[in-house]
């Protein structure tokens, strides 16, 4: 397994006081994706675990992408990879903010 | 519309079964009470260790309800998975719930964390039945892509109701595991009719192992679970004797037969050959007369 810490300064994008929520299953080409509200004095931090290993700057130009996508500031997003191919990483992290900033039903 | 339980995430099965928006979950993803044993072989972990557990309501009623992740290592058992689901029941006997739902899907116990999933599965075992024994009704619900097999294949038959579709699966050894160690002349696991006629749904019901069969429809698992709320099975001694000598005819009767198809025809389902190809409310109709009840 290999760590990777990422954080992105500058998010025009609040932390809602949304509940944490979690996308997808760490499993064979597949991800999970932890996001939850955090007190980072404005930084979006992600903390990745992949099976993957070799594939730092790959992360690090998916990330970089999805946070010029979202702009988030103040969230902590944590994930756990089994070797998830970059487009499924990107859909992912996607459907992670699309869950975490829906309004409450 | 029909929502498929198969496909859905262990989550979503949850959510779905019990009443909307009443769901709370213990020990969530961002507590982050992952396996211990899993990044010293550096394997990944999952923030719920492949199973979800908490309080909540089905059809009004105060429930407790588990369910596990076929997609993470296949819903094995390791020492977290096990104890959240123990503590679970242990709560129950606590708190007397109205019911405890546990949507199975699992392999059994995940053998990387070797001798704490095997204590693991026992404990389990022991805090369903005390909870059973505390006037608690346990529901399992199977109808994940993974069955349900080993340990938690027990699990599921210490409850007081099984709930499966027809896609589910439940057994002791796996498919695989049957015909690795005996062989594919004995059991071959690539044959779908084979493993299904055995393992699935529709067999399971028809044995008296599963009391209930449903559509592959999350709300369809929902209204079963409803229908099981009152349908508790008390562990007594005179109950215990009584599926003693159920499980004991069964043998005699079937014990010979090689194929579950024997077993159909002994039972006198007329069209056995066509069980599979049978709608789920054809089935039940013409299971109706001749299932065995456990």
């Amino acid at each position: 397994m290999e760590k990777h810490q990422f954080e992105f300064h500058g998010g025009r994008v609040r932390a809602p006081k949304a509940a944490p929520a979690l996308v997808g299953v760490a499993s064979s080409g597949n991800l999970e994706v932890l996001i939850e509200p955090a007190k980072l004095n404005g930084a979006c931090r992600i903390e990745i675990s992949t099976a993957a290993l070799g594939f730092g700057k790959i992360w690090e130009a998916v990330l970089r992408d999805f946070f010029e996508r979202h702009q988030l500031s103040d969230v902590r997003i944590s994930v756990n990879d089994v070797g998830a191919t970059p487009a499924v990483v990107s859909l992912r992290l996607d459907q992670a903010v699309d869950e975490f900033t829906r309004p409450a039903s | 519309m029909k929502q498929s339980y198969h496909e859905a995430s262990a989550r979503k099965r949850l959510l779905g079964v019990l009443d909307p928006d009443s769901f709370v979950e213990l020990l969530p993803p961002q507590a982050r009470v992952t396996s211990p044993h899993l990044p010293a072989l550096d394997l990944p972990v999952a923030f719920d260790d492949g199973v979800v557990v908490g309080a909540g309501a089905l059809n009004g009623r105060r429930v407790l309800a588990a369910s596990e992740e076929g997609e993470f290592m296949g819903g094995a058992v390791g020492e977290v998975h096990g104890a959240k689901l123990t503590g679970l029941l242990e709560r129950a006997v606590a708190q007397k719930p109205d019911a405890v739902l546990l949507l199975l899907e699992s392999g059994g116990v995940r053998l990387h964390e070797a001798n704490a999933g095997l204590i693991a599965v026992s404990e389990i075992m022991r805090a369903l039945l005390a909870a059973r024994a505390a006037g608690v009704v346990v529901i399992a619900l199977i109808g994940g892509t993974y069955g349900c097999f080993g340990g938690m294949g027990i699990v599921a038959k210490c409850c007081d109701v099984v709930i499966m579709s027809e896609e589910g699966r439940l057994g002791m050894s796996g498919p695989e595991v049957i015909e690795t160690a005996h062989g594919v002349e004995e059991f071959d696991a690539r044959d779908r009719a084979l493993v299904w006629r055995t393992v699935g749904g529709k067999h399971r019901y028809l044995l008296g192992d599963a009391d209930d069969l449903v559509e592959d429809d999350i709300a369809a698992f929902r209204a079963a679970a409803i229908r099981a709320l009152d349908a508790a099975r008390p562990p007594t001694l005179d109950n215990l004797l009584a599926e003693h000598a159920f499980l004991a005819q069964r043998l005699h009767l079937f014990g010979t037969c090689r194929d579950a198809l024997d077993i159909w025809r002994a039972l006198g389902l007329k069209t056995a050959e066509s069980v599979a190809l049978l709608d789920t409310a054809g089935f039940l109709e013409a299971a109706e007369k001749i299932r065995l009840r456990g």
